[in-house]
């Protein structure tokens, strides 16, 4: 007997998702062109409802039979992720309406990734698993190449897909792997069965594919290139709502179904972790396009956070949601400042174009400054916070060299965020920028405000708040 | 007065102020993006009266601190983050930290009246919010908390020596921010294992806390590469010359004056109550490494061509007999050593204005374009006469308590430790001696000098508040040790029970 209460209380903002991304689709067969401007609003509201029905059922619940089962640790993955993928829309309408690119399909393939990272995040079956990450990817895909005139756009999706083609593959292949050796698709079956090395292979392939997808070293290659090419809100989307649902579901997954072969998979995630935080900060060290070094910042960010999927669920599950809840905060703010920034001709992309910001328009500078600071781990804003938990959860776990890991990386990576913030304070400023005002502008001082001091103040609640999430995942 | 929480008020009474200023500024600025002159001696004007409050409010805290009661005093505690506290307090070492901070930021700002003429207002809120900071690494009395002001102090110096520099001003700031900024994060690794393995990053709770003797000598190497850098002490004192040239001389004397006294402030608050087995351990190699900086740095001064990057060197060696003095585990050593920080705080920063003065006139700070200043300025040469002096450690001035002191410290614990600080007494009269003869006396061969102007009126209210404490202090050090001697026996009881 279908439980309906039953299955809203686990999967509703997936069904309300599923619901308003077929009504879009319905309606934009409707209206045809007469829905693209709409269709913004459209999507925002259906994201942040999805985001508002994730925090009424917080607690989660089982549905279908064992194929979804959600706790407080997913919802509060996807309420953020919902809500970053929302304010993410809000902020493409002006760049793709002064593109001519401003057509409802983008805010129906939001919703539809919105849906995937439900799906991975609820997932509690390798099918159920798969087929999220399927829709969140395809969506994705097409929204790097949305930008169809352009050659960069249309690369950076062709690209994303092949490769994210291949690591579906290596994902299924490990699943299929597992499901041979220990005989269930479903993270509590498998977690109950005996240990083997062909699960462990299948563990390791699994990793591989799903590495991929949260863009780890040294699976990260995709990355830059991507956040290159892809529309700058593209860009944006990327680099916060799957970010979260991506590295919960990771950790989710570790925890939930590998979680007593933690000794097998430690070295590995630390391996992978570890590479990352020096891959990205090296990495960016030498880009002169501001979207490439964020995509590269975001290589390490991922390696910070994957320091404390290695720590274990006990010490890291908690920090890793702080952490990825401030990272994605203030990467959306920094896309939102390269939004924000518009010259005669074009959209500023070139770092060395953000000279003298300072002088021009101050208050948007000293945002940026803010969340560059923020993300860059430095006290006293937010994001110190975020580093300092991941720390805590290294050190906790006994992971010295990775800690040391993580203090190299973050000098490294002071390198490139303090020439952005020598750029726009110490350069004289070379033409004037183009006043964009509206939405963009007042996401910038938002997401400053918010990763800068909010959470700097009241870190406590946004701490004790991730710490009841992770309880979520049981013992 | 009781529930007055006094050091919240001195601590952020300076960045309350410079929010002030950055509204008031936006709001009048009504379109014009660059500082007229005259905004620039509002926001100057509103500056020193802000950092004047401060100082004022620091002196509050001064009455109502009880030099005769043991431990922290005004302490103000508040949960904030799971182990961490936002908890500030006072001992006698913290609290005269405290007042040179906030007497020698109002002097910085007025030194700046007619040397900082672009973006003013940002360079005024930069010196308030760095004071914030530097009060708050005092009185800061939670691990983390210091480590967060330790740390958001380099932000607003990175600013100051890269937007109102010299030449090389981005160089000079890059090096500063990550050479300390690589040390910082190596003690944030201890910190972290500190409150998990205490459970508490509280001082009071670490203090009592044992770490066995092997976890200590790594928390003290970590601790140790954060403040060696900030001291500095050889061989990692490489950014400070280059900050120090290329800082504006408000920069250089806050520099001087107050963020290297972090560095001891560090190790007298860290490195000997908490981990006393591995202090003694290292005993030793920090000896050896102060006297090598006192020597070797000494020398590298006489050789200098550049007067800033010869105080700058000088500074060097002056902060190795404070490394002495606290290592010598001996009460008069660490009196000695808390001593000659203050000491250092005032003649160090007088010097730089000093430089500042004639820089202001001539844009050039080498030595050999000078010579024969006494003829034009007599009475810039009499205050120089003076900061020279009380440099090289004449009786008389506050440079010589400290010296001996740390001296006599370093003597009880080792001889020859004290033996090689004392051949960097007579180096440091002959590279000040050098510097005082070549640009001050001798017959004026530059011919640009002899238009010079004696020091105005700015300058003199600058230093000579310096010059009467420099004297002040020299015939009367007890003001100071009254007020230090708990706290320097406190660190030492802790040690040796701990």
């Amino acid at each position: 007997m279908l439980d309906l209460n039953a299955i809203i209380q686990a999967i509703g903002p997936e069904l309300w998702l599923a619901a308003a991304g077929l009504l879009g689709v319905l309606l934009g067969a409707v209206l045809k062109d007469a829905f693209n401007g709409l269709a913004f609003k459209f999507g925002t509201v259906a994201l942040a409802g999805a985001a508002a029905i994730a925090a009424i059922n917080y607690q989660g619940g089982d549905a279908f039979g064992g194929l979804v089962s959600t706790n407080t640790f997913v919802n509060f993955a996807k309420i953020v992720s919902f809500s970053v993928g929302a304010l993410a829309l809000i902020m493409s309408e002006g760049f793709l309406k002064r593109h001519d690119t401003s057509r409802y399909e983008y805010a129906l393939l939001t919703i539809f990734a919105c849906l995937g990272m439900g799906i991975i995040l609820s997932a509690s079956d390798l099918m159920t698993l798969y087929m999220g990450v399927e829709t969140l990817s395809l969506s994705s895909y097409v929204l790097a190449a949305f930008h169809r005139d352009s050659v960069r756009s249309s690369e950076a999706g062709l690209k994303y897909f092949i490769l994210g083609a291949l690591a579906s593959g290596m994902l299924l292949y490990g699943a299929s792997l597992v499901y041979g050796f220990s005989g269930s698709t479903n993270y509590a079956a498998i977690a109950a069965a005996p240990e083997s090395v062909g699960m462990m292979f299948g563990m390791v392939l699994m990793i591989v594919g799903l590495a991929f997808k949260i863009s780890a070293a040294p699976m990260h290659v995709w990355t830059p290139d991507v956040y290159e090419g892809a529309p700058t809100p593209v860009g944006a989307f990327f680099a916060s709502a799957p970010k979260m649902a991506s590295m919960a579901m990771f950790a989710n997954v570790m925890f939930q179904v590998f979680g007593n072969d933690m000794d097998q998979w430690q070295l590995i995630v630390s391996i992978i972790a570890g590479l990352s935080m020096l891959v990205g900060s090296f990495g960016a060290l030498m880009q002169t396009n501001i979207k490439r070094l964020l995509g590269y910042s975001s290589i390490a960010n991922v390696g910070y956070a994957l320091v404390a999927v290695a720590a274990g669920q006990t010490a890291g599950a908690g920090a890793l949601l702080m952490f990825m809840t401030i990272y994605v905060i203030s990467a959306l703010g920094l896309f939102a400042g390269v939004l924000a920034m518009r010259r005669q001709g074009g959209m500023v992309e070139g770092i060395s174009e953000l000279g003298g910001l300072m002088r021009m328009r101050p208050w948007l500078a000293l945002s940026l400054s803010i969340l560059i600071w923020s993300i860059a781990g430095l006290p006293p804003f937010g994001g110190f916070f975020g580093k300092l938990a991941v720390f805590e959860a290294g050190i906790d776990a006994g992971l010295y060299p990775l800690a040391i890991i993580l203090v190299i990386a973050s000098v490294v990576s002071l390198g490139y965020y303090l020439r952005l913030i020598k750029i726009m304070w110490f350069d004289e400023p070379t033409e004037r920028f183009e006043a964009i005002d509206g939405p963009v502008t007042l996401i910038v001082l938002i997401s400053a405000l918010v990763a800068g001091f909010v959470f700097m103040f009241f870190i406590y609640q946004l701490g004790a708040w991730t710490d009841l999430a992770a309880l979520g995942l049981g013992a | 007065m009781g529930g007055f929480p006094i050091l919240s008020a001195v601590t952020f009474l300076p960045l309350v102020g410079a929010l002030i200023i950055m509204l008031i500024r936006s709001a009048t600025a009504g379109g014009r993006k660059a500082d007229s002159p005259a905004d620039g001696h509002t926001a100057l004007l509103a500056g020193l009266v802000i950092s004047g409050a401060t100082f004022v409010a620091s002196l509050a805290a001064l009455y109502y601190f009880d030099a005769s009661k043991e431990g922290y005093q005004l302490v103000e505690q508040y949960p904030w983050y799971r182990t961490i506290s936002y908890k500030l307090g006072i001992d006698g070492m913290s609290l005269s930290l405290v007042v040179l901070t906030t007497f020698l930021t109002p002097i910085c700002l007025l030194a700046s009246w007619n040397a900082i003429h672009t973006r003013v207002t940002e360079y005024v809120v930069a010196f308030l919010v760095l004071e914030t900071f530097m009060i708050g690494v005092f009185t800061a009395m939670d691990l983390v908390l210091f480590y967060i002001f330790f740390e958001a102090g380099l932000i607003p110096m990175f600013l100051i020596i890269g937007i109102w520099g010299g030449k090389d001003k981005i160089y000079a700031a890059f090096k500063f921010f990550l050479y300390t900024l690589l040390g910082s994060l190596f003690m944030l690794v201890a910190v972290v294992y500190m409150y998990l393995a205490a459970g508490s990053s509280d001082f009071e709770v670490l203090e009592k806390f044992a770490f066995a003797p092997s976890v200590q000598t790594w928390l003290w190497l970590a601790f140790m590469a954060s403040f060696a850098v900030k001291l500095p002490m050889w061989p990692v004192h490489t950014w400070l010359p280059d900050a120090h040239v290329q800082a504006p001389t408000a920069g250089s004397v806050i520099l001087a004056g107050v963020l290297l006294k972090m560095g001891g402030y560090g190790f007298l608050r860290f490195s000997l109550p908490m981990f006393p087995d591995a202090s003694h351990l290292f005993q030793p190699a920090m000896f050896a490494l102060a006297v090598v900086a006192i020597v070797y740095t000494s020398l590298v001064a006489w050789r200098q061509t550049d007067m800033k990057k010869l105080i700058a060197y000088s500074s060097v060696a002056h902060m190795g007999f404070v490394t002495l003095g606290v290592f010598s585990f001996t009460e008069a050593g660490v009196q000695g050593a808390i001593f000659q920080m203050l000491s250092h705080g005032i003649i160090s920063g007088a010097l730089f204005l000093i430089v500042g003065v004639v820089y202001d006139r001539m844009h050039t700070r080498e030595i050999a374009a000078y010579g024969g200043l006494v003829h034009r300025m007599p009475v810039y040469a009499t205050l120089f006469m003076l900061f020279t002096m009380a440099n090289v450690g004449l009786p008389g001035t506050s440079g010589f308590v400290g010296e001996i002191l740390t001296m006599v410290g370093g003597f009880q614990a080792s001889t020859w430790a004290a033996a090689g600080a004392a051949l960097g007494v007579i180096f440091s009269a002959v590279y000040m001696l050098t510097l005082y003869r070549r640009v001050v006396f001798g017959q004026i061969t530059n011919p640009a000098l002899n238009g010079i102007a004696d020091m105005n009126r700015i300058e003199l209210v600058c230093i000579v508040p310096l010059a009467l404490l420099t004297l002040l202090f020299g015939v009367a050090p007890n003001l100071i040790f009254n007020m230090t001697e708990g706290a320097a026996l406190r660190i030492l009881s802790l040690m040796a029970g701990g």
